[in-house]
């Protein structure tokens, strides 16, 4: 038997850049993931290979894998188990991080860890090994995995971090390349409220954020900064600085604490959704200055304990549906990195030179993160974290980034993979010195390399190279539904005869 | 494979003693260009592009035999070579004769000798090429065309009339590929001083190889469908198509 047949389509990351096509299957159950698995490893000589995708939230070519095999792991979105005295829960790896929170927080249990959108799937978060806004405290979200299920070309296990410390790591931040989860227990974290008791200050440049940071986080859960990167001079990274922790009951207005179920209320809404993609520019250095401009007085001075809703507090995009639109056809980069506590000059560097050259970011993001996971390709290490959102298009971009990029390798610094479309195979072994930790597990479970993203083809992580003797009279690969015709096996090279040229000059 | 910025980190050229083709490559190479296969005549043009690429840091460098007029052995080839190198992210059709009007008018053989060359073998090569390019679900091709193909012209009417069916063909052959994951983009560049165009004298609007090139690059990060070198002559084409024949015909060559 053999998975059903994919759907050729033409995918990109959320910055809707660099499309490829893929056949997307529809895993339906964990049993199609093991059949895709298996029909992929059959394959392998003339097939593209195969990768996980959930909701398409990685910024580059994380989920996407040209001319093979995408399962589309959202339709894996089952509880499978569930505790209510322990905050421990089972559930399909194709669940969104808003699902489990519709499901547990009325029920006082609430995600460990959530990105600034709610929609990524537990699978997607374990292969990113997302952080949050309490990342120095509380680690990323392998952090709080306990076991999962990983359907590999080799066999179908289930990991956690004392069975198989070795896969589950490699898995964590190993971008699915070590295989397809299917379903994973997470540990919750118990909350009295729905809401967010959040101190709120604007700090008029960098060093002052950075100042309040270092000296004021360890008061509080979450910790986040909005940064003006528009801002020169004595301004240069003006921020608004946000801080808070879970309200407990007794910090609601009395209405509310009278009905605890209401205290627990989580109803997302998403106010607006952009419809069709913005025209190239819309968002430019003077829109976004003035956005910037906007964001930056609006946010008060100084506030302290105001009620926000989670939504409110960890998601604001989350409000407008497909604004990834607002950055036209030619879609857009995230580029965050992470440097450590005593290369902390490094991010002022980064926003001069952003600032500088007038690239339209907004929405520039700084954090502090604590002591990362073992995880060979996990992100987070202690340090200074920066995300800025670029629109493609500047001519001097790709210059600039590869420039940041010594900078951040200089520093002891390294980019996240998920929001990454951009980086050479090069600087990310610099970036990531524990590579070849990480490729030797991958090899265990995938020896034939049968799990392939574009990321992965582009950092040089997998490759479609076929060894010449396996070439000849190897079936297709039955996922390339879209080809009519048969490849012929290959035949010797075209030989030139020494009159017929292919260019020929003219005569004087 | 190619990035958010457009950055291809592969090429096969068609045509790989092309000045153009070699322009292009001297400016992929620097911005990550890892592996540069040129496939064109033997010799010492197709040898001494493979020392450019070399010289310029790509990792891997090969040449190999192509004849655009050997049709018999295109599927081979586009099968032999991507199998070989897995996946391609661009591949440059800068394949292309000027010929000598005054004397191929005179001489069919040599006139479909052009046309073999600039339009039909060169199509067969690209069907071949793009199949495997549908198959690998991504990529860009490059047709290197030219604004004679707008309008033939008394004066190069052989030469015109191959561009014009190349044009043609490849913009057919992209909307083909619309939802593979491949993008074509078709280069009608003016007059280009180089070798090819030894001895003559510019036209107006007349272009280099390195400006077709830049144009090139730029093309390759915006995903453009179709690029005019110099832009100005999109327009001036757009007037041209549409003077008199009167007129049109005593266009000097």
């Amino acid at each position: 038997m053999s998975a059903p047949g994919g759907r050729r389509t033409v995918l990109t990351g959320w910055g809707r850049t660099a499309p490829s096509a893929s056949d997307v299957v529809r895993a339906i159950h964990p049993d199609v993931v093991e059949l895709a698995v298996a029909d992929a490893a059959g394959s392998v000589a003339g097939g593209r290979g195969i990768i996980a995708r959930g909701l398409g939230r990685s910024y580059g070519d994380a989920a996407q894998n040209a001319g093979g095999v995408v399962l589309d792991t959202t339709w894996l979105d089952v509880v499978h188990q569930v505790d209510l005295a322990t905050g421990a829960i089972t559930v399909g790896a194709g669940m969104s991080v808003q699902s489990l929170m519709e499901r547990l927080l009325p029920l006082g249990w609430f995600v460990p860890v959530t990105p600034g959108t709610r929609m990524v799937t537990v699978g997607g978060a374990i292969a990113a090994d997302i952080h949050g806004k309490n990342h120095r405290l509380d680690g990323s979200f392998c952090s709080h995995v306990s076991e999962m299920t990983l359907v590999t070309p080799t066999g179908t296990v289930t990991v956690s971090p004392t069975s198989d410390p070795d896969l589950f790591w490699a898995t964590a931040g190993g971008m699915g390349l070590t295989g397809v989860v299917t379903r994973a227990t997470i540990q919750m974290i118990p909350v009295e409220t729905s809401h967010m008791l959040v101190d709120t200050e604007r700090a008029a440049d960098l060093d002052t954020v950075m100042d309040l940071m270092l000296s004021g986080d360890q008061d509080y859960r979450y910790s986040v900064a909005w940064i003006d990167c528009q801002s020169t001079g004595g301004q240069l990274g003006r921020s608004v600085l946000t801080r808070g922790d879970h309200a407990r009951l007794e910090d609601l207005p009395a209405r509310l604490q009278s009905q605890p179920e209401r205290a627990l209320d989580f109803r997302p809404r998403t106010l607006a959704r952009v419809p069709f993609s913005a025209p190239d520019g819309l968002l430019n250095p003077l829109t976004v200055g003035l956005f910037n401009e906007f964001w930056f007085r609006k946010a008060p001075l100084h506030q302290q304990g105001k009620l926000h809703t989670i939504g409110g507090f960890f998601h604001p995009l989350d409000g407008v549906d497909a604004w990834n639109r607002l950055y036209g056809k030619r879609g857009f980069l995230q580029y965050q990195f992470v440097v450590p506590d005593e290369s902390g000059e490094a991010v002022r560097r980064v926003i001069e030179k952003i600032s500088t050259i007038r690239l339209a970011s907004f929405l520039a993001v700084l954090k502090r993160f604590g002591p990362g996971d073992p995880g060979p390709l996990s992100f987070p290490m202690p340090g200074w974290t920066l995300a800025l959102d670029l629109p493609v298009g500047h001519h001097q971009l790709d210059r600039i980034l590869d420039t940041l990029d010594e900078e951040i390798i200089a520093a002891g610094g390294r980019i996240y993979l998920a929001k990454d479309s951009r980086v050479s195979p090069a600087a990310f072994r610099s970036m990531y010195p524990r590579s070849a930790e990480w490729q030797a597990v991958r090899d265990r479970v995938d020896p034939e390399g049968v799990l392939r993203s574009d990321l992965g083809r582009r950092l040089g992580l997998c490759t479609d190279r076929r060894p010449p003797s396996t070439r000849r009279g190897r079936p297709r690969a039955r996922t390339s539904t879209s080809r009519t015709r048969p490849r012929r096996p290959a035949r010797a090279a075209a030989t030139p005869s020494s009159d017929a040229s292919s260019e020929r000059t003219p005569p004087p | 494979m190619i990035d958010a910025i457009g950055r291809p980190q592969s090429v096969l050229v068609l045509g790989g003693s092309s000045e153009i083709a070699l322009a292009i490559v001297a400016k992929l190479v620097p911005a990550r260009c890892r592996t540069v296969v040129l496939a064109g005549r033997e010799g010492e043009r197709l040898a001494e592009g493979v020392r450019a690429a070399t010289a310029a840091g790509a990792d891997v460098v090969e040449s190999v035999a192509f004849d655009a007029a050997d049709i018999d052995h295109h599927q081979a080839f586009a099968d032999q070579i991507f199998d070989r190198f897995g996946n391609f992210d661009l591949v440059i059709a800068a394949v292309g004769v000027l010929g000598d009007q005054t004397v191929d008018e005179s001489d069919p053989a040599a006139a479909a000798a052009v046309m073999t060359t600039n339009y039909t073998g060169l199509a067969s090569a690209l069907l071949a090429v793009a199949g495997r390019l549908r198959h690998q679900g991504h990529g860009r091709l490059i047709v290197l065309s030219s604004v004679a193909a707008e309008r033939a012209r008394r004066a190069n009417f052989i030469y015109g009339s191959s561009k014009a069916g190349l044009d043609a063909f490849s913009q057919g052959l992209a909307d083909s590929l619309v939802g593979s994951g491949v993008q074509v983009t078709l280069v009608r560049p003016g007059f280009v001083v180089g070798r090819m165009t030894e001895g003559m004298v510019p036209a107006p609007f007349a272009t280099t190889p390195e400006a077709v090139a830049d144009a090139v690059v730029r093309g390759i990060e915006s995903g453009a469908a179709v690029i005019h070198v110099p832009p100005l002559l999109r327009w001036v084409m757009a007037i041209m198509r549409h003077l008199p024949r009167q007129v049109w015909r005593r266009m000097p060559g």
